[in-house]
């Protein structure tokens, strides 16, 4: 314990220190020397390839990929051409910069996956140099071609090349350029000798950083932190310039007195950094410089690697691997020596208390006094969190433990979470599994990104058992495992398709949110058609199922599914599929055995395709439906009667043929119609044409057309009431009431004559009403006086046919003054009831 | 905000802050000012949703009707969409977008579709040269809209059309899809009771799709106890007939200025159609109501009634009104008159056999001595006429749809039951006295008065049952008939 911070260096107020990270379990022969090295942030794979311009067929160079701990994944002999630069992806995917700007990506086990071009251009050019980054946007490359050219992407899976604009006065490569994410621009800085240039989308602007004296020489290395915010530059005369990237504050100069350019040139940071520094690396030197200006050394034994982090640098050589940090300020506090803070206090306390010496209540009483002991606690976990060694780990916990008992009401909330993803960190920071992965990544990185890794690597028992140790709700945590499992199972080639199957099935089961379909996608993307179909049958939601059966040109099957699902919109999209695969007649065979697709596919047709409508009817001898159609059809043909008599005549050979006599009858009607209206249109100008029947009559004898009227009323067998009534009312309303009079002797009305009545008051001539009153039935007597206003009348019929309710009724309508009605129609009334 | 919603049994208030939320977070999405460019059908259901307040809160300055041409302009910078699936709105949209990238303003489009995306569409968008306009494509999944304390309804006009005419069964499949999310936010429905053949397909695809969820499984206490799938074909006969509770009164003589004479002689006929009193010949009213040329949709509603009060009418009979009807409206109204056969409205007596008096006299659906001041029945809704599917709702709460198994065979589509089983502890334990609740849907349409014959139900002290009805559309008998007929005329391309 006391030797923890034996190995901290002073920098400014700071300390600095190394942990060791892993002894290398790869055995490489040359070292590092000769090889292009890629090694991912965040714990990363490391991807070598040896001597990168060898390419003769005879002797290709070697891909290997590492874990972080030196654990080959994969290695296999280069192919391709000449690689500029290796990199990788947020997903853990390799990508291989070429000279002639094609870029190669190979999964983390090195098989391939796809490639993409960097532009036609750079294959005259080629490549002079390459950087793959990441932002906020994800993964993109950029490069510098032959022509002194710029092009990047800023998102390698929405591929988009900007090709920048040129730089004035660039005759040869830069002496050192950097990407930079700035405002959500992605910008590339370069320096040519002692200048410094800003290239975006459309501009290069020079720049000349505040601070920075042109006379300091050439800068010949650039650097961006981890978050693009802070810029470091060094420059041929030795000098190290720091700042913010946004070059708008002055630049801190420290002179490291080494003229030659470094290797590698890495910031160190973490958040909340008390004392931020840029490490360079030489041949034979490690370099910390710190913002205060002073520096610490450490010597080089043999060559290595710098790996940028969020929280320090990890340096890589053939034998060890360590982490570079500036140590956290909870730290710091606990462990410096002679601390007196909360936490340091705490560990003592415990200290003496596992040694049973009454100091450790002197301790924890100092801690109280000072009303710490809830901060002491607070410092032992978070200290635990940041500390490497299980050992160190464990001390502070049980201190924090220990200090918590004397708290009444503290929330033991971080303590179990830090225990708990201290214990998930130490498992994936086991050589075996090779993450080295600080508390602070974690945090950034997050869980469900640790176990994309994970699932990545293949550690499918690891991640899952980490889900379920911090009880992460399936969805996200064991059925996304299971998944990619799965999605990894089907590729295995030695096993059989009934075998996958089965293992597939027995694992995954019915964990929700593993979508068989997806899996079989899969399937079928590693050529192997009918592991995909038996995993199909797997998917309960048969809805899931359709695209890849149409993919897989199982049409028909698609074709049940969707209209399975009940998915109306699923059925569209699949029969506007097969009808845009199929030959028509096979087209309509198929909807012909899936009714449901069939009516919605004729629904379809009805507001978009007429004709087609036409055609389904007649493949099913639908002659009633046609029939139906060519009805529609003939009213968009108002204009042309030829041609809408023809249409309807259609119709009636359908209706027949669908032997519904009384449409084909009507129609033939319709048909009457029309020519009869025309004809008179023709002769009288009538404008009768698309009026109905009895808007016809009633025209004709509005004109006093009369014949013609009668004409229709016998050849249509318009039943007499209808008639009647048409007459009557277009009789009176033409004031005709001879013709009226006349009209109502031609024989006995069908409708009676209180009609004839009513209707001539509504025409106001109580004269002629008067006329009828006398041929109306006895029982509708009273209406009909009624009608006319005649009291007296009413009252007679009334009386008459003893009914009382009429008696009523007719009284109601007596005027109060007329006392001798009164007076008759109660008596009378007395009379009915007694009987 | 929404009181009304949140009185009753279960509050349907949930329901709708549930939509609300989902509107908020899709007008966040497209950050900064915008239009909104509404499919005019769906301004109706979203006034039940949100008022114009809470568009406003999110940034939106200007509404528009969807309209072919160029958009009016709007100093914007999101042009959203508000659509429903439809192809048709699809080649309008594309329209509106080349207009407005003629301008060459800098807006960014999206669309939402209401209720939920479809492939074909955005295909046809892709065909028209537009889909890659559209920064957002989303889905506002409003199925089932809270419309009062107890109401839910998709306004979904064409369901009974679509499902008995033209044998498209989406309106079914939103309807299954509704019923998930109000599973989702009310619990599981472990009692499902249906009858008819559309039900018998919503249970089906319910079931199936929970099944397709299976391993997550839904942890809320159940808040209704039973839901009732009803075919609006089931019972053919209650919308047909003129509702006489205030509200549907209203609705039914809603700009109509009927003379209260005539009112009542059409209240006579219908009575004695119900009843059974000379359904097998020709009604001298109806013929009198042709001859004076009064609206169509009455004389369809009163034949229709007649049809289904006689099990069909006899083929003179049939004949008869069909060209009475040609001769006095129209000969194109032979599409309408198919379509009402179609949809079992309309139709020639088959079997002398008349199942009517039956299931009348079995399901006491006229009541003679209806007590309209102070009923004690659901017959007072239509003054001595018992709805039939509020009676089979009735039935089956007590004493049991076996009691009445004769009369479920005469109704057509298969009747059904199937539990939903519940995780463990998930089991209501009912206190002594404690209703339970049923939700009724009502597939293809209900009318007020059966709303209101529920709501008495429901209020009637011992009946132990709450009803929460849903529906795809509220109706009434003209607006029911209006969806079924053709009008070729106004068909013109």
């Amino acid at each position: 314990m006391a030797f923890i911070t034996a190995n901290w260096n002073p920098l400014g107020e700071a300390f600095y220190r190394k942990t060791d990270l892993y002894e290398m379990s790869w055995n490489l022969q040359d070292g590092l020397r000769d090889s292009l090295v890629a090694a991912a942030p965040y714990g990363g794979p490391i991807a070598f390839l040896r001597e990168p311009h060898r390419c003769s067929p005879s002797s290709r160079p070697l891909l290997e990929i590492y874990s972080s701990s030196g654990v080959q994944i994969t290695s296999f002999p280069w192919k391709s051409g000449p690689v500029v630069q290796l990199g990788w992806t947020v997903s853990d995917e390799l990508l291989c910069v070429q000279k002639d700007g094609t870029v190669l990506i190979y999964d983390l086990f090195g098989s391939f996956k796809r490639h993409f071009s960097l532009g036609q251009e750079v294959v005259q050019t080629q490549v002079l140099e390459a950087k793959v980054f990441h932002s906020p946007y994800g993964t993109g490359v950029a490069i510098v071609t032959g022509s002194y050219r710029f092009t990047l992407a800023t998102n390698i899976d929405d591929l988009k090349l900007r090709r920048l604009p040129e730089v004035p006065g660039l005759h040869g490569k830069p002496s050192s350029w950097v990407v930079l994410t700035q405002d959500r621009q992605t910008k590339v800085l370069l320096s040519n000798g002692p200048e410094l240039y800003i290239l975006d989308n459309t501009s290069c602007t020079a720049v000349c950083p505040p601070g920075v004296s042109p006379l300091s020489g050439s800068i010949v290395h650039m650097s961006v932190s981890f978050s693009y915010k802070y810029l470091a530059l060094f420059t041929d005369t030795g000098h190290l310039w720091l700042g913010p990237s946004h070059l708008q504050d002055e630049l801190i100069k420290v002179d490291t007195k080494k003229m030659t350019t470094p290797k590698q040139m890495v910031w160190c940071r973490r958040p909340q950094s008390q004392q931020p520094s840029v490490v360079l690396l030489w041949d034979r030197l490690l370099l910390v410089a710190g913002v205060c200006r002073d520096t610490v050394q450490f010597p080089i034994e043999e060559p290595c690697v710098l790996v940028g982090e969020l929280d320090g640098v990890r340096i890589i050589s053939s034998t060890n691997q360590e982490l570079l940090q500036e140590v956290p300020l909870v730290c710091q506090e606990i462990f410096k020596i002679a601390s007196m803070a909360p936490g340091a206090l705490l560990l003592e306390a415990h200290r003496e208390y596992e040694k049973c010496s009454q100091k450790a209540d002197e301790y924890l009483r100092e801690i109280k006094e000072q009303s710490m002991l809830g901060e002491s606690v607070r410092q032992c976990v978070e200290a635990a969190a940041h500390e490497y060694d299980t050992n160190t780990q464990k001390s502070l916990l049980r201190a924090a433990s220990f200090g918590k008992c004397f708290l009444t009401d503290y929330s033991p909330d971080q303590f179990v979470s830090t225990c708990r993803e201290l214990r998930v960190l130490n498992a994936v920071r086991e050589a075996g599994v090779g993450l080295p992965l600080t508390h602070t990544q974690f945090k950034q990185m997050t869980l469900q990104v640790l176990i994309d890794r994970l699932v990545y690597r293949r550690l499918y028992p690891l991640a899952i058992e980490i889900c379920r140790y911090l009880k992460i709700p399936d969805y996200q945590g064991v059925s996304r495992v299971l998944k990619h499992w799965a999605s990894c199972k089907v590729q295995q080639k030695d096993l059989s398709d009934e075998a996958i199957a089965r293992a597939v099935c027995v694992k995954v089961g019915d964990s929700p949110g593993v979508s068989y379909s997806h899996i079989a996608a899969k399937a079928y993307e590693c050529g192997r058609p009918e592991l995909a179909i038996k995993l199909l049958d797997f998917e309960a939601r048969s809805g899931e199922q359709v695209p890849l059966l149409l993919k897989m040109k199982r049409s028909q099957l698609a074709l049940s599914k969707a209209v399975e699902s009940g998915d109306t919109d699923l059925v569209y999209t699949v029969v506007s599929y097969l009808k845009s695969e199929m030959n028509r007649g096979d087209f309509f065979m198929t909807l012909r055995n899936q009714p449901v697709a069939l009516s919605l596919y004729r629904q379809f047709c009805k507001l978009q395709e007429q004709e087609t409508l036409k055609d389904l009817y007649n493949q099913d001898d639908d002659h009633q439906e046609l029939a139906n159609y060519y009805v529609t059809a003939s009213y968009r043909e108002k204009q042309r009667l030829e041609s809408r008599l023809s249409l309807l005549q259609s119709a009636v050979d359908e209706y027949n043929k669908a032997k519904n006599e009384f449409a084909a009858k009507a129609t033939e009607d319709e048909m009457r119609l029309l020519r009869f209206q025309r004809k008179l249109d023709d002769e009288k100008g009538a404008g009768l044409l698309g009026l109905s029947l009895q808007a016809t009559m009633e025209a004709l004898l509005a004109l006093g057309l009369h014949k013609q009227a009668e004409q229709l009323y016998r050849d249509f067998r318009v039943p007499d009431k209808r008639y009647w009534w048409l007459k009557l009312k277009s009789l009176a309303e033409k004031e005709e009431w001879e013709e009226l009079e006349k009209f109502s002797k031609s024989k006995k009305s069908p409708i009676g004559y209180l009609a004839f009545v009513e209707v001539c008051i509504k025409c106001n001539n109580k004269y002629e009403a008067k006329k009828y009153v006398s041929k109306v039935t006895p029982e509708q007597k009273v209406k009909a006086h009624l009608a006319v206003s005649d009291l007296e009348g009413a009252a007679d019929a009334a009386i008459e046919r003893r009914n009382e309710s009429e008696m009523v009724v007719v009284l109601s309508r007596c005027p109060a003054s007329d006392r001798l009605l009164i007076e008759r129609l109660n008596r009378a009334r007395a009379t009915a009831a007694k009987k | 905000m929404a009181a009304h919603l949140s009185y009753g049994r279960v509050n349907l208030n949930i329901l709708r802050e549930a939509a609300r939320k989902e509107l908020r977070e899709f007008l966040d999405k497209c950050a900064g000012s915008k239009a909104i460019v509404w499919d005019e059908y769906l301004t109706g259901p979203f006034g039940l949703i949100a008022q114009y307040s809470l568009l406003k809160e999110h940034e939106v300055e200007k509404m528009f009707t969807l309209k072919s041409g160029r958009l009016p302009s709007a100093d914007v910078k999101n042009i959203i969409f508000f659509v429903r699936p439809r192809l048709e709105l699809m080649d309008i949209i594309a329209e509106n977008v080349f207009s407005e990238d003629k301008r060459h303003s800098s807006v960014d489009f999206h669309i939402l579709f209401v209720p939920r995306r479809s492939m074909l569409c955005e295909q046809r968008l892709k065909e028209q040269g537009v889909l890659s306009s559209f920064i957002n494509i989303d889905e506002y999944i409003l199925d089932l809209i809270p419309y009062d304390g107890d109401l839910l309804s998709m306004e979904y006009e064409s369901a009974f059309r679509e499902c008995y005419l033209e044998n498209d069964q989406t309106s079914l499949y939103h309807t299954a899809k509704g019923l998930m999310t109000l599973q989702a936010l009310y619990g599981t429905i472990p009692q499902i009771y249906g009858k008819g053949e559309c039900a018998r397909h919503v249970a089906n695809m319910m079931l199936r799709m929970k099944r397709e969820f299976a391993g997550s499984q839904n942890q809320i206490l159940p808040v209704f106890d039973t839901l009732l799938l009803l075919d609006r074909n089931v019972d053919l006969l209650t919308p047909l007939a003129t509702q006489l509770t205030y509200e549907g009164l209203i609705d039914e003589i809603y700009g109509i200025n009927n003379a209260s004479e005539a009112f009542f002689d059409n209240l006579t006929v219908e009575q004695e159609f119900m009843t059974g009193v000379d359904t097998d010949k020709v009604n001298t009213y109806i013929e009198d109501s042709i001859s004076q040329k009064d609206p169509l949709i009455k004389i369809l509603r009163l034949v229709c009634m007649q049809s289904v009060c006689n099990n069909g009418l006899r083929q003179k009979v049939f004949d008869f009104y069909k060209r009475e009807i040609l001769q006095t409206y129209g000969y194109e109204h032979i599409l309408t008159l198919n379509n009402l056969e179609k949809a079992g409205l309309l139709k020639p007596q088959i079997s002398s056999r008349n199942n009517y008096p039956t299931i009348r006299k079995t399901l006491k659906l006229w009541m003679e001595d209806a007590n309209e001041q102070n009923p004690n029945d659901i017959s007072y809704v239509y003054s001595g006429y018992a709805p039939l599917s509020i009676r089979l709702t009735q039935v089956l709460a007590r004493p049991g749809w076996r009691s009445i198994e004769e009369v479920l065979k005469m109704l057509p589509g298969p009747h059904f039951e199937e539990r939903q089983q519940l995780p463990a502890g998930l089991h209501k334990k009912r206190q002594q006295g404690e209703n339970r609740t049923t939700l009724v849907f009502f597939l293809g349409g209900v009318t007020y008065a059966e709303i209101a014959a529920l709501r008495f139900l429901s209020q009637m002290e011992d009946s132990g049952m709450e009803y929460i009805i849903a529906t795809t559309k509220l109706i009434n008998g003209t607006t029911w008939i209006k969806s079924l007929m053709d009008r070729p005329e106004s068909q013109a391309p």
